[in-house]
Order: structure tokens, then C-alpha cells, then sequence
């Protein structure tokens, strides 16, 4: 049978459906404007920076520096806002500017220096996250008008439930993304780029601005979260965000994205990381369970997706090519 | 060949004691060592004990990356393993049987590991990121979220006690490095370990076992973890499965990589990684000494790791070589590596 | 036809070199608009080169190529692409995770307010693709079409992107009948527009059922030109094979051959070999004929397990036996020198002596090392009996030259003395003087009753050793010569199929 490149989509589609519809059936209470509105608000910042993850991970790389990204970010922004004074919009825009920058660089070492993106933003995540750590140890507290008046949009459900600004800038994000990977050709160029990069560079991909415009959309991002993360928990703290790339990277995985590349859809992560917080909120609800059966229920779904693409890569090569030991070899 | 092996470890050796005289400069006393109730205490004894983790990983992680693989479940395992013992030796086992389950529960990590590279043919960066995110949570599980702390003398004697006047888990460390130095060494299986790494398919075709080589190799990975989480459990008499070996894979691919290993497989030097073990100890140390905020440590780390990196990167070797061809200096056998396999063609 | 005015593409005097060899040597070509050209040529002959120098992939050592008079200097297969020159290859250079459509608009997407227009892009695809005989859906995954849809739509992306020349390098080499006459049709199609082709392939009936004219390559040479309705097969493959009829040199034993070492039934691979019977007795050489792609290569890796057989059965002394991957063949005493030594052969970066203990130390088991002293002894009676130049025993085998790895990978096998040594391509890429000791090597080994399998290319190189060679077509044995039958005459009529009437 031929697959179609949706299938995996299809499955996280259904994951997402079974597991909202056994939640509701164990807790009628979850279906609710209010859980919803959580559930978007409290993934706000996992969300923005899982897209970026799927913009990597489609193009065959992966970024480890995120969290550490979001950590800085928090940091600089309640440091420049408290010490310097400077206007919040002001701190975002050089907050913005500093972590595209970041990941630009990234980008360029991985393309120029032909480094592997695991060693690299694994340099990164360490290097981000010490920045975060000598511009402030201690909690810092925002306390800026601004951010009351940004942290009071929201729309009010009719059950009470609140749908905050952020969860409102992780859907843009996730709709600006979906234009920009499905209708732009630098959205085009990073598919190709996760098929082979040889052959997308014998078809006229420029690689390196595509490489480093990939890791920069994804430190650029970072940063975006960690804008939304600061507004959200109104502080910045460099030990916060520790382990947020694994989250990602699992959102992106689960959303039916391929983890080697060239195949997945924004769509998707944005499921994953639903079903990521409908497993939290579950064991919230049940008040019995620990949040460490989060990790190992992640961890199972992560394999359950991993071999499930092993398993239609392996139906499709069998079908293709009748691996003559030749062909393989040319 | 014991000049051989000093010629390829010299980099790391000059590495780290440039990094113990700057420990020196901003401790004077670093190297004093004195003995007080028949035990070695001093800065240089502590570099060498708090290394212990980091050097056991790094043991693992040498084979498993000459392989051109990765493990990135070590720092979990660490939790897991730490917990297993913990959890027997409360309910009442000897502290042996809880060092033994701790070990079992490493290797069937490690077999698990072993079993998605070696059989399904899954990328081990990605085959090990599953027991990497799911391992922690079965670690809370058994501690159930608390630090499960015990009082038993012989295994939190493991991480914290003394043998002859070294602490244990120095012992401990360099014991397992020679067993596996052996091993590797003595038998043909550091060879082969290096044929699968260079190139798999010339090694299949010349009838090595590549599969049996390759679970091997993640499951020593997986008992070093295992052993590395029972000293860190002893150490604190508790077993943090939050905490325990968290970012510690990524310490232990940096000890191999500043040890001078490729990622891209193939030789390897066990003695280089655990000098680079050291060498990341001894800057932990020297920045803690100078009385720098512990804030930088990370920062200092990152621009190492980078600068070793771009060091080690193809394209700057190539430069490196093209220069010193058009000196004309006897290139010797330093040329560039060759590239491989035209493209990255994963384990499939 | 042929007397066209001028030819659109125009080489001359091109060359090419390489360390230690000269793989393109003056080549000359010329192509006619709305021919369709044969390269044709063994391995290694050159015509993979000549086209990486038409297309720019290499830089080329000397001579000219005019594109429509006009000379041009391809930097890269981009480049000589925007020049009107596109190529398609055997492995279909295309991205299989993107939709036909994006296939064939990659980077020259049309847009629409700066967004890439999917509607436009199908719709055009639709219609190019119809040009060609294709009425498929182009928004679905490219992947999701045989492989001759694939190629087609390279084809269409090429010829779109170029339009005046049209490079074919083995684009049949994996489809089947109905589909290679699918893309004949499309040639077809292209040629009658004005378009040139050259096309590359190892099956000369389909040269000879498509292709108007042959430029024949060998070690880098053209040995000639011809046109196709005026030849022969039998002389192209004399062209291509190089039958220097200087007697070749006959020499072998007529000693008897041993008893029975190795017999095969029904053994076969699908899509690689057809299932075959065959002997193979100790002390005696088997030779193995045929083009390219003719099952030569496939036949040793099903015998060795290194790409299994998936039926028929396989008897050891009479015992059957089990010859599922390497590991299992070199248990059983067979050892296995591959085609292509680099990616299958040399582990590169390990020493000489490393490499050359490599087998019989897999087979000992990790437990049981050979000492050091004990391989450097092994290693250097090797580096003597086949005199092996290296400057010392501890340098990577990947710093020594192609003959001398060839001859490090033989020691490899004799180390373990198998019982049955297959050898493809024995002589690939080896100078002269290395080539006639591996041939005096082949007899040694021979006359000390081990079993040889040789798969070669080179007629004079089985007419020289081989007791018996078995020749081979579309992956199929098609004839056993034997003894005083052998002679290249006899080889290349069967390769070229034709009666023995002939």
C-alpha cells in the first residue's frame, strides 16, 4: 500500500482524539473553555518554540540550545527592563535581534565548518545558558505597566475561562509558520534540504542561506518564546526552561514529523504539543498520579512515532527498490 | 606502543596541566595534600573523586562513539540505576545485591539501547533519545518523586568512603578504566570496534559481527551509567532521581571529544577521554578556586567546547593541511580525512 | 539524419587526470540535434567522467566544448544546466519527500503575492507531464510513483530547465521491459524536437533499439564511433571489451580439477539473479562473463551472503549449507574480494597490518587475539609473497595506492586460507604490473587446490586463468565455455548473444 506523506499526521490527529476522549471520559469536567484556555496558555511557550523545532528537525538537523535560549531571553528581558530601564518593547526587539543572531551564527558553523548540528547547539545550549547564569542567578522580577496591560488581554469564554495573549501569539506563530513552510521556497528549500542536501544543492537549494536561515528562524523563535515565557511568569530566571529542546523535539516527533527530516507539517507538532499538555492536565485532574508518568508516557509515545516511521520507511524502500546490491552501491 | 599511546594522548596531558597550573595560580595550595584519619585529603584528590562520574560515562561513550554512535540516555540511567540500588537496599537487601541490581538495571538499558541501533537500525541519536526522556520519569517513579535516602554504610561507602586512603570511587573509576583498557586492548575487540566505526559495511563483508559488536558497546555504556549513578547515590546517601546524572551526557561527549575521539567513529583512546574527564574537572575546580562566580563555569565550557570543535572541524584541518603543503612542510600522515561515504548515510 | 549541419554540443580534445592516471585522454564528441547518442564503455573507461566534464562536475584538464558554436566553461552542474545541458541519473536525482509538482518547480516556483502558487504549479506539471505520456497526479509525493515515473519527471525538470542537450546515465539500469519502453517513447519524443541525447547504458539492445549513433570509450580513449543501423553488436562489444587478438595468452593447467567444493541449485536473489545451477570444484578457476550489469557482481555477493540469496540451495562437500550473511560464508572457508575495494574492502583509516589480519581475526572471535607479534608476522610473509609496497606496516591502507590495497585485501583472505576465494574485479584500477602478479597469483593459488570465482570485465584476464567461465546476460547464465572453447571470440559472441554460428 502506498502511504500518503499525511499518515503520520493522521495518527497524531487520532492520538490527540482518543486521548482527549478518554480524559473526558474519565474527568467530563476537562471539556471545558477553561481547560482549553490553559491548555493554550500554559504551552504557549513550548508551542512557539516547538516550531521552530520543526523547521530544524524537517531540514535534518536539531537544535539543543532552545531552553537554554528561552532561560536567556527571560533573563535579559527583566534584567534590561529593571537594571537599564529600557521600555519592554525596546527589550523585546533587541532580545528578538540577539537570539536570531544567535542562531544565525549556529547556522553558519554548522554549514562553513561542516560541524554536526548536535555538537554545535549543544555548544550553544551551554553557552546560552552560562550567559543566562552571569547576567543573574537569583529569580528577577518584571514589574513593568507594560506588562500588567499585556498580561490583561484576554478573551473571556463563557465558562470563565480566560484565553490570554499568549496562547493567542503561540496560534499566529504556529499560522505564520504553516505559511511560510507550505507557501513560501524557503519553506520549500528546507523540505528539500531534509531529503538530501546533495541532490536539493544539485537542484539549485543555496545552502548555506538556507541552513543559516533555518537555525536562525529557530533561535529567533526561542527568543519569541522566551518573551511569551517572561510574560508569563513575569520574571526571568536562568535555571527555568531546563530540558524545553527535549519537550520540543518530542512535540515535533509525536506531530508525525520525521526526526532524520524532509518530511512532517507544522500542523502536526501543534497536536503534539497538545497532547503533551493533555497528558499534564490529565495528571492534574487525577490528583493521584505523579507528573513523572508525563515523561514515561512521553517517552513511549516518542517511540511509538520513531517506529512507526521506521516502519513506513521501511515499506516504502521495500516497494521502491528491489535493493540490488549495486544500485546501492553507485 | 607504550610511546605510541603517550604520543596520542600528549594534546590532552599538556591540556591538563596547563588547566592544574591555572588551578595553581589562583590556589596556591591546590597540590597540598595532607592525611588526616588515615585518608588523603586536597584539591587534587577532589578533582580525581568528583571526576568519578564523569570519567566512568566516559568510558562508555568512548566505545559507543567509536562506533559512530552517541548515548544519550547515560545521564537517565545514572537516575534509574541510583534508584534500583537505593530501593533494594532500604527494603532490607545487602548493599552488594543492590550494587548488583543497580548494574542490571544499567544493562538492560544498555540492551534496550544496543537492541533499536544494532537491530531496528534506528539513528542511535535518535534510538537513545527515547530512554533519555522516558528514563527519568521511570527513575521518579521508583524513588516516587522524593529523595529516597538510605543509611547503609557499604553502599553509600561506594560514593563516599576510602580505600587505603583514596576515596572509593577513585578506585572505583580507575579500576573499571583498566578493566575496560584491557579488554579492548588485550582482546581483539577494540579493533574491531574500530573497523565497525571506520567503515561497517568493509567490516561486515570481512565477516566481523558488527550487530553483537554494536549491542556491546551500549550495554558497557549502560553498567559504566549504572555504576556512575550508585557512586553519586552513596555520595549523597540517596538516590535524587531529578538530579541525579542530569546533563551529564553531555559532560561525558565532551570528555571524548576533547579526548581527541571523533564523532565520526573509528579510533579511539579510553586514557585521552578520562584525561578529558580530568580536564573538565580541573576547570570546574580552578573556577570554583578563583573564586569566580560558578555563573561562568558554563560560559567557560561552552568556549572550550567550541574552540576544541572548530580545532577538530574537517574543513579547518583541510585548511590547516593545504597550509602547511603550501610551506612546504612534510605533511606526513596528517593529511585530511578522506571523506566517507559520499553522503551521510545513516544506519538504515 | 547524421549529415546535419551543425552539432549543438561539441567536444574536443578533452582530458582529464588523476593522481597516477589519465581517465579522459583527448575524447572526442560531437552530437547532432535530434540524435539520440550511445556512450558506451566497461566501468572505468571514462564516460562517467566525460560527463561530469561536460556537466561541469569536474574541472576538466583540456580540450574545448562548444555549446551551439558558442565555447563554454560549465563551473558546476548548475551552471552547464542554466547552458542547456541537464542530466539525469541512474539514481534518481530528485527529492523524493516533495510532490511531483515541487519536484519540478524546485527554486523556480511560480509565485503569487510572493507566496508560491500551488494551483498554478500543479496545473502547469499537469500539463508538462502530459507532453511526456504521463496523466498522473502531481500534488502527490513523488516517492509514491515507480521508479520510470521518477525518471520521466527528471527527465521533464531537465528538459525544462535546459532544453538543448540531454544526458541519460543509465536511466533503465532498474526499471523493467514495459518500462523502458515507456521512456524510450518519451526519447522518442524529445529527439523529435529537436533535442539531443546521450544515452548511457550497460543493455545494447537497447542502444541498438534507441540509439541513432555509439561513441565507444576505453581507458579513456575513444576507440571509436559509429553509426548504429551500419554495426554490428558483436563489434561493439569488441569495441568495447578491447580484444587485442594478440593470441591472448592461454596458458592454464590442464591439470584435473578436485572434487566437488561448492554446487548450487536453483540459488538466486529476485532482482538481482536470476536463479542458476553451478559446480565449483577445488583447484579450479571459474570465470565469470558478461557486461555490466550483467549479474556478474550479484552472483559472487549472493555466494558470499553479502547480499543473501533469497532461493534455491547451496551444498558445501555435498552438505547443504547455509550462506546467509558474511559472517556464515567466511565460517565455511569463502572469502570475498569486492568489486568496489574502497567502500567495501579497505577499512581506511586502520593500519595495514590491522587489515590484513581483519578477517581471520573476525573468525577466531574477539576473545582469541592475534598478538601483535603474530600479525606483524602474518602481515609482513603477505607484504613479501605478493610484494606489497608500503613504508611501514602501521600507515592507514587508505594511503596506499589502488594496486596495493588490491593486494592488502587479497593477504586479508589468503590469512584465513579459504577453501573458496571470489574475486570481482581482481584487476580494477591496477596498473600493468600489479595486474600480471595478481594473474600469476590466481594460478599459484590454484595449483595449491583452493577454488577461485573470478567476475571480471576483461576477457584476456579469464581467457588467462579460467578453467571454465560462465557467461552471462540480463542477469541470467546464458553459457558454460570450457577449456580449449575459451577464447575472447567465443566470449564476446556469447555476451553479444548470437548463435554460435556466427
Amino acid at each position: 500500500m502506498r502511504h500518503s506523506p499525511r499518515l503520520p499526521l493522521y495518527v497524531t490527529l487520532a492520538t490527540f482524539l482518543l486521548a482527549l476522549i478518554a480524559c473526558v471520559a474519565q474527568f467530563p469536567a476537562m471539556l471545558s473553555w477553561r481547560v482549553a484556555a490553559n491548555l493554550l496558555t500554559d504551552n504557549a511557550f513550548l508551542g512557539i518554540v516547538a516550531v521552530g523545532m520543526t523547521f530544524v528537525i524537517l531540514s535534518g538537523g536539531i537544535d539543543l540550545s532552545v531552553g537554554s535560549v528561552i532561560a536567556f531571553t527571560s533573563v535579559f528581558l527583566a534584567v534590561l527592563i529593571r537594571d537599564a530601564g529600557i521600555h519592554p518593547l525596546a527589550a523585546f526587539a533587541l532580545a528578538l535581534g540577539v537570539s536570531t543572531l544567535f542562531g544565525a551564527a549556529m547556522g553558519a558553523i554548522i554549514h562553513h565548518l561542516e560541524m554536526p548540528p548536535f555538537i554545535v547547539t549543544l555548544a550553544g545550549m551551554f553557552l546560552m545558558r552560562g550567559m543566562a547564569y552571569v547576567l543573574s542567578t537569583d529569580s528577577v522580577p518584571v514589574t513593568h505597566e507594560f506588562y500588567g496591560w499585556l498580561q490583561s488581554l484576554y478573551w473571556r469564554a463563557p465558562d470563565g475561562g480566560r484565553f490570554r495573549l499568549i496562547g493567542f501569539l503561540m496560534i499566529l506563530t504556529f499560522l505564520l509558520a504553516m505559511l511560510a513552510l507550505h507557501r513560501t521556497r524557503f519553506g520549500q528549500n528546507v523540505y528539500a534540504l531534509g531529503g538530501s542536501a546533495q541532490t536539493a544543492q544539485l537542484m539549485g537549494v543555496p545552502l548555506a542561506r538556507t541552513t543559516i536561515g533555518i537555525y536562525a528562524v529557530s533561535g529567533g523563535l526561542a527568543g519569541f518564546a522566551g518573551i511569551v515565557y517572561s510574560l508569563y511568569t513575569s520574571a526571568g530566571y536562568s535555571l527555568a526552561t531546563v530540558g524545553v529542546e527535549l519537550d520540543a523535539i518530542a512535540a515535533v516527533v509525536i506531530g508525525g514529523t520525521l526526526l532524520s527530516g524532509g518530511a512532517g507539517f507544522v500542523l502536526g507538532t501543534f497536536f503534539g504539543v497538545l497532547i503533551m499538555g493533555l497528558i499534564q492536565t490529565y495528571i492534574v485532574f487525577d490528583g493521584q498520579l505523579s507528573s513523572w508518568w508525563t515523561k514515561i508516557v512521553i517517552g513511549g509515545l516518542l517511540f511509538a512515532f520513531i517506529l512507526l516511521q521506521k516502519v513506513l520507511g521501511w515499506a516504502t524502500t521495500a516497494r521502491i527498490r528491489p535493493a540490488t546490491a549495486s544500485a546501492a552501491r553507485s | 606502543m607504550i610511546k605510541a599511546t603517550l604520543r596520542r594522548i600528549a594534546p590532552q596531558l599538556a591540556i591538563l596541566a596547563l588547566a592544574l597550573a591555572l588551578n595553581f595560580i589562583v590556589f596556591p595550595d591546590f597540590f597540598s595534600i595532607r592525611m588526616q584519619n588515615g585518608r588523603l585529603y586536597g584539591n587534587l584528590v577532589d578533582v580525581l573523586n568528583r571526576g568519578a562520574p564523569t570519567a566512568l560515562l566516559a568510558i562508555g561513550m568512548t566505545l559507543v562513539i567509536a562506533t559512530r554512535g552517541i548515548d544519550l540516555s547515560v545521564g537517565a540511567v545514572m537516575a534509574i540505576a541510583g534508584a534500583v540500588a537505593a530501593l533494594a537496599v532500604t527494603s532490607g537487601h545487602h548493599w552488594t545485591a543492590a550494587l548488583g541490581a543497580g548494574l542490571l538495571a544499567g544493562a538492560v538499558c544498555g540492551l534496550w539501547n544496543g537492541f533499536l541501533v544494532a537491530v531496528l537500525g534506528i539513528q542511535p541519536i535518535v534510538a537513545t533519545l527515547v530512554l533519555m526522556v522516558a528514563g527519568r520519569g521511570v527513575a521518579q517513579l521508583l524513588t516516587e518523586g522524593a529523595i529516597l535516602t538510605f543509611n547503609d554504610p557499604g553502599l553509600s561507602g561506594l560514593g563516599s568512603g576510602a580505600i587505603l586512603a583514596l576515596p572509593t570511587p577513585v578506585w572505583i573509576w580507575v579500576g573499571v578504566a583498566l578493566a575496560a583498557g584491557l579488554l579492548v586492548r588485550r582482546t581483539a575487540l577494540g579493533m574491531l570496534i574500530e573497523a565497525v566505526g571506520v567503515n561497517e559495511r568493509s567490516a561486515r563483508l570481512a565477516g566481523v559481527d558488527s550487530r553483537a559488536l554494536l549491542i556491546a558497546v551500549y550495554l558497557v555504556a549502560g553498567l559504566c551509567a549504572a555504576l556512575a549513578g550508585v557512586i553519586v547515590a552513596g555520595d549523597i546517601k540517596g538516590a535524587d532521581a531529578n538530579n541525579a546524572g542530569l546533563w551529564m551526557e553531555l559532560d561525558a561527549i565532551l570528555a571524548v571529544v576533547i579526548g581527541g575521539n571523533s564523532l565520526l567513529g573509528g579510533r579511539f583512546s579510553i586514557a585521552a577521554s578520562l584525561l578529558g574527564a580530568l580536564i573538565i574537572q580541573s576547570v570546574n575546580s580552578a573556577i570554583l578556586l578563583s573564586g569566580m562566580p560558578v555563573e561562568f563555569n558554563l560560559v567557560i565550557k561552552a568556549l572550550l567546547i567550541i574552540a576544541i570543535l572548530v580545532i577538530q572541524s574537517p574543513k579547518v584541518k583541510r585548511a590547516v593541511y593545504l597550509l602547511r603543503a603550501s610551506t612546504g612542510q612534510p605533511a606526513r600522515e596528517t593529511r585530511p580525512p578522506a571523506p566517507r561515504r559520499p553522503a551521510e548515510e545513516g544506519r538504515t | 539524419m547524421e549529415q546535419m549541419a551543425e552539432p549543438v554540443l561539441q567536444a574536443t580534445g578533452v582530458s582529464k587526470y588523476f593522481p597516477g592516471a589519465i581517465a579522459l585522454d583527448e575524447v572526442d564528441l560531437r552530437l547532432y540535434p535530434g540524435e539520440v547518442h550511445a556512450l558506451l564503455g566497461e566501468n572505468g573507461a571514462g564516460k562517467s567522467t566525460l560527463i561530469k566534464c561536460l556537466t561541469g562536475a569536474y574541472a576538466r584538464d583540456g580540450g574545448a566544448i562548444l555549446l551551439e558554436g558558442v565555447e563554454i566553461d560549465p563551473r558546476d552542474p548548475l551552471d552547464s544546466q542554466r547552458l542547456g545541458i541537464g542530466t539525469v541519473y541512474q539514481e534518481v536525482n530528485l527529492l523524493p519527500n516533495l510532490t511531483v509538482a515541487e519536484n519540478l518547480f524546485l527554486g523556480r516556483q511560480p509565485t503569487r503575492f510572493g507566496f508560491v502558487d500551488h494551483r498554478r504549479m500543479k496545473r502547469d506539471s499537469a500539463r508538462i507531464l502530459a507532453e511526456y505520456g504521463l496523466e498522473i497526479d502531481p500534488g502527490r509525493l513523488l516517492s509514491s510513483f515507480s521508479i520510470a515515473v521518477q525518471q520521466i519527471v527528471a527527465i521533464a525538470r531537465a528538459v525544462e530547465m535546459s532544453g538543448k542537450v540531454l544526458i541519460l546515465d543509465e536511466p533503465t539500469a532498474s526499471l523493467d521491459r514495459e518500462e523502458v519502453e515507456l521512456m524510450f517513447s518519451v526519447v522518442r519524443r524529445l529527439t523529435a524536437r529537436g533535442l539531443a541525447v546521450v544515452f548511457i547504458t550497460h543493455f545494447l539492445d537497447q542502444v541498438f533499439a534507441l540509439c541513432d549513433r555509439a561513441t565507444i570509450l576505453r581507458n579513456g580513449r575513444v576507440v571509436g564511433s559509429r553509426l548504429l543501423r551500419e554495426a554490428g553488436q558483436t563489434e561493439i562489444v569488441t569495441l568495447m571489451l578491447g580484444r587485442q587478438l594478440e593470441a591472448a595468452t592461454r596458458t592454464p593447467h590442464e591439470a584435473e580439477p578436485g572434487e566437488v567444493l561448492l554446487s548450487f541449485a536453483g540459488f538466486g536473489r529476485r532482482g538481482a539473479i536470476e536463479p542458476f545451477d553451478m559446480t565449483i570444484r577445488s583447484g579450479e578457476v571459474v570465470g565469470l562473463a558478461g557486461l555490466l550489469g550483467s549479474g556478474r557482481s550479484e552472483t559472487c555477493a549472493a555466494i558470499f551472503g553479502a547480499a543473501p540469496a533469497d532461493r534455491g540451495e547451496a551444498r558445501l562437500r555435498g552438505l547443504p549449507v547455509r550462506l546467509g550473511d558474511p559472517r556464515e560464508a567466511v565460517g565455511h572457508g569463502l572469502a570475498f574480494c569486492p568489486e568496489d575495494r574502497k567502500i567495501d574492502g579497505i577499512v581506511g583509516d586502520l593500519s595495514v597490518r590491522e587489515n590484513i589480519v581483519l578477517a581471520l581475526q573476525a573468525r577466531q572471535g574477539w576473545a582469541k587475539p592475534i598478538s601483535r607479534a603474530r600479525a606483524q608476522e602474518i602481515a609482513e610473509g603477505y607484504v613479501k609473497a605478493l610484494d606489497i609496497r608500503l613504508a611501514h606496516l602501521d600507515m592507514p591502507i587508505r594511503l596506499l595506492s589502488g594496486g596495493n590495497q588490491q593486494k592488502a585485501l587479497l593477504a586479508r583472505w589468503l590469512a584465513t586460507e579459504p577453501a573458496l576465494l571470489i574475486l570481482d574485479e581482481p584487476t580494477r584500477g591496477i596498473d600493468v604490473g600489479a595486474h600480471a602478479e595478481i594473474l600469476n597469483l590466481i594460478e599459484r593459488l590454484r595449483a595449491r587446490g583452493m577454488a577461485l570465482l573470478v567476475a571480471s570485465s576483461e576477457m584476456e584476464e579469464l581467457v588467462a586463468c579460467a578453467g571454465r567461465v560462465i557467461v552471462l546476460r540480463d542477469r541470467r547464465q546464458v553459457e558454460e565455455l570450457t577449456g580449449a572453447d575459451i577464447s575472447p571470440d567465443a566470449i564476446v559472441r556469447a555476451i553479444a548473444g548470437e548463435e554460435e554460428a556466427a
